[in-house]
């Protein structure tokens, strides 16, 4: 199984493939245009509207989604839950690319890419949540790296190194729960020093726990997402124990997610009590607001209940894909659509294509990179000489 | 209005003091920051204002920015609201009464908020809020991340969208160069109709008050910015209420470094904790593992210990009923050859009695 990859033979033009490439191609023209032209020229961003869909949807979306790599890595390690070993390593994985793919994109958004070391290195502005997130995306993304490093090494057969990374495993799960804690929620907080724009109903001084609490369900639902993909195109790279173990995996996080979610739901409505915005729920905004709320929140978990009762994977996988659509567009309403709502229509944000095109391109890559490790390291199975 | 170098130089130790005391505990609510001593400031008195545009053109001039499109004294601009922009630090907008009749202006530009929201939300401290009022920006520090502009609740910071690679946060200075070498502001000098008074802010605070209490009627009863955001540097009056002017008055007076500290308070907090909590955790998931474990073995252990007992039981049991069993035959059988013996000996009477050798042989076995 681990000799798969020796044998590569002529290299053929799949669907995949092509898809890929055309991806890559409009993906290096925006950025040929990025960094000639400015984002004047790429994006729609104006004075108004600082920050677009690349931090909406690359920053806040892929930090949450990549949260099942904490999630996973500490219901095996620390609460000592072994059944979920099998998907540590995927959801580790996915949570090293999520935060390099967040940092590769910061890279377009910000003026100067060259100075993002600079909150660290050179001038600590600790009064900014923005430092605090700099900070743990920085640390974070290193634990994820050698939290990740032992499939990679013994791919690689570096026995020895892969022997010491190994015994780092708990602390490293450890700094990693802190590190996730931290920046989940202070993603949030960086809302918090902009009442006036953002809209009551999703402004609140628990934006910080709001984002940290869902992006443990959403990582969940990354999860069982994942997993179902993992199964449908790399079956093949999966041994029979990762397969046994899969569903009681998914089925585990389904439970997970749908009680954490129904709190959730509950320290919202805390949210609404304690601002008191209820009457802002008559209105237009009210709506969109309940439809993220039950459309997005309360059903996937009503949904997540059932199918774990009836041991349903289907309804799993589509409650887990509701519930990930839900994260995205709970971020999307704080960042984008109840962000600036107090401005008139014409001075609103909407993406151009490119940014559209470039948000793309980073995800391709994302998955590219996913089948390319599972494809060659020891993801979906284990390796015959370390297990 | 002038200011000499060494007045300059004492209220900037002033400030220094007064930064110092400040910090001590940023977060705590209980201080507070009620700006610099002795800072600079300058008063807007919108219902002086025309809407000429003299105040732009001086600051396009001494901040050398790009020409405009239309020139300084094309009006038409007017007719759409304008906000600041990379290329304008400051614009002047017109408002009309609901009956359309009476028109009024306003001038826009940094507010230069005593604790600026721009300034807590840099992550790089390229913005910093300097003794003598003013927010300065420092590109060769600034990334560009643009969370200054998020900030802003007066929409001011703007940014070089159309710089590939170099761009910066464009906005109004307090044209800090200026009033070191003791000159007036860019627009303040430039304003024809005395709209713009520069000087310290505790002195023009007291100079809007006394402009109120002497034309009550011709004055709303509040001097925007001192109390907004925390106080700004820069400050309104109006002769209607000033959101009909398009400034907000649902600000409220926090100022935002307060809103963000509770959450910045509680990073410490789990920092601290959560290694505790998590290596409890699992110090206690272990400790079940091995109390399972150990309790698997004692049950196997005594599982094995009954079943070894038991058979040893059972031995006892069987040893017992053969040595019983040996006793009984013995016995029968001693009895037996006693009773036999008697019979011989009862015979032997009668024949020839001799029975001692047969009962000795008996005893040996």
């Amino acid at each position: 199984m681990a000799g798969g990859h020796f044998s590569r033979g002529t290299f053929q033009w799949r669907p995949f493939h092509v898809i890929v490439g055309l991806i890559f191609l409009a993906g290096l023209i925006v950025t040929v245009l990025r960094f000639t032209g400015g984002l004047g020229t790429v994006t729609n961003l104006d004075d108004n509207n600082p920050w677009g869909l690349w931090i909406g949807f690359d920053l806040l979306c892929g930090v949450a989604l990549a949260a099942g790599g904490y999630v996973t890595s500490a219901a095996c390690y620390i609460f000592g839950l072994k059944r979920y070993h099998t998907a540590v390593r995927p959801a580790i994985l996915t949570a090293f690319l999520g935060y390099a793919l967040v940092v590769l994109a910061l890279h377009y958004d910000v003026g100067r890419f060259w100075r993002l070391p600079y909150p660290i290195f050179v001038s600590q502005g600790t009064t900014s949540v923005l430092f605090e997130v700099g900070l743990c995306v920085f640390l974070y993304l290193t634990v994820l790296f050698l939290e990740f490093s032992p499939a990679a090494l013994e791919w690689l057969g570096w026995k020895k190194v892969r022997a010491l990374v190994v015994k780092l495993t708990l602390v490293l799960t450890i700094f990693g729960v802190i590190l996730s804690t931290l920046h989940q929620s202070s993603l949030g907080a960086l809302y918090l020093i902009a009442p006036s724009k953002l809209h009551p109903l999703w402004y609140s001084g628990y934006l910080p726990v709001y984002f940290f609490v869902s992006s443990i369900f959403a990582g969940m639902s990354m999860v069982i997402f994942e997993s179902s993909l993992s199964h449908r195109f790399l079956h093949r790279k999966m041994d029979e124990r990762h397969i046994r173990e899969s569903h009681d995996v998914a089925f585990g996080f389904g439970k997970a997610a749908s009680f954490l979610m129904i709190s959730y739901l509950g320290i919202k409505l805390v949210g609404l009590a304690m601002d008191n915005t209820w009457q802002y729920l008559a209105s237009s905004w009210g709506g969109w607001f309940l439809l993220e709320l039950i459309g997005f929140v309360a059903l996937p978990a009503f949904l997540f209940a059932v199918a774990v009762r009836d041991r349903n994977l289907k309804l799993l996988r589509f409650s887990a894909v509701l519930s990930v659509l839900g994260l995205i567009l709970n971020r999307f309403n704080i960042s984008l659509i109840a962000f600036n709502w107090h401005l008139p229509a014409a001075e609103r944000y909407f993406p151009s294509w490119m940014e559209i095109v470039l948000s793309i391109f980073i995800v391709t890559l994302g998955v590219a990179a996913y089948r390319f490790a599972c494809i060659r390291m020891p993801i979906l199975y284990d390796h015959p000489d370390y297990s | 209005m002038s200011i000499s170098r060494r007045n300059f130089l004492s209220w900037m130790g002033a400030g220094g003091a007064c930064a110092l005391s400040a910090t001590r505990s940023g977060a705590s609510p209980v201080q507070e920051f009620p700006g610099y001593a002795e800072s600079y400031a300058v008063l807007h008195d919108s219902t002086k204002c025309i809407g000429c545009r003299s105040c732009e053109q001086a600051c396009n001039q001494v901040n050398a920015l790009p020409k405009p499109e239309k020139p300084f004294d094309d009006l038409s601009v007017l007719a759409e609201k304008r906000r600041t922009s990379a290329g304008a630090y400051t614009v002047v907008n017109r408002f009309f009464d609901a009956s359309g009749q009476t028109v009024r202006y306003v001038k826009t530009q940094c507010n230069h908020c005593l604790e600026p929201a721009c300034v807590s939300a840099c992550f790089v401290k390229a913005l910093q809020k300097d003794p003598s009022g003013a927010v300065r920006y420092d590109a060769s520090l600034c990334v560009g991340c643009r969370y200054c502009m998020i900030a802003c609740p007066f929409e001011i910071p703007a940014y070089e969208y159309d710089e590939p690679l170099t761009p910066r946060v464009m906005k109004c200075t307090l044209c800090r160069p200026r009033i070191i070498e003791g000159k007036l502001p860019g627009c303040v000098q430039g304003c024809p109709t005395r709209a713009l008074s520069f000087g310290k802010r505790q002195e023009l605070i007291a100079k809007a008050r006394q402009r109120i209490w002497e034309h009550p009627d011709h004055y709303q009863d509040h001097i925007y910015g001192e109390q907004e955001m925390g106080g700004t540097n820069w400050l309104y009056l109006s002769a209607v209420p000033f959101s009909r002017i398009g400034m907000r008055e649902d600000l409220g007076t926090t100022s935002a470094p307060e809103l963000t500290s509770g959450a910045l308070a509680a990073v410490p907090m789990v920092a601290g904790l959560w290694p505790v909590l998590l290596a409890g955790l699992y110090a206690i998931s272990r400790r079940k593992d091995a109390l399972a474990r150990s309790e698997q073995k004692n049950a196997v252990a005594e599982t094995v210990n009954r079943a070894q007992e038991e058979t040893e039981a059972k031995l006892a049991a069987l040893r017992e009923k053969m040595t019983r069993e040996k006793e009984a035959a013995i016995s029968y059988e001693v009895k037996k050859a006693l009773d036999e013996a008697a019979k011989q000996a009862e015979a032997g009477e009668e024949a020839e009695p001799d029975g001692s050798g047969t009962k000795s042989s008996k005893e040996d076995t």
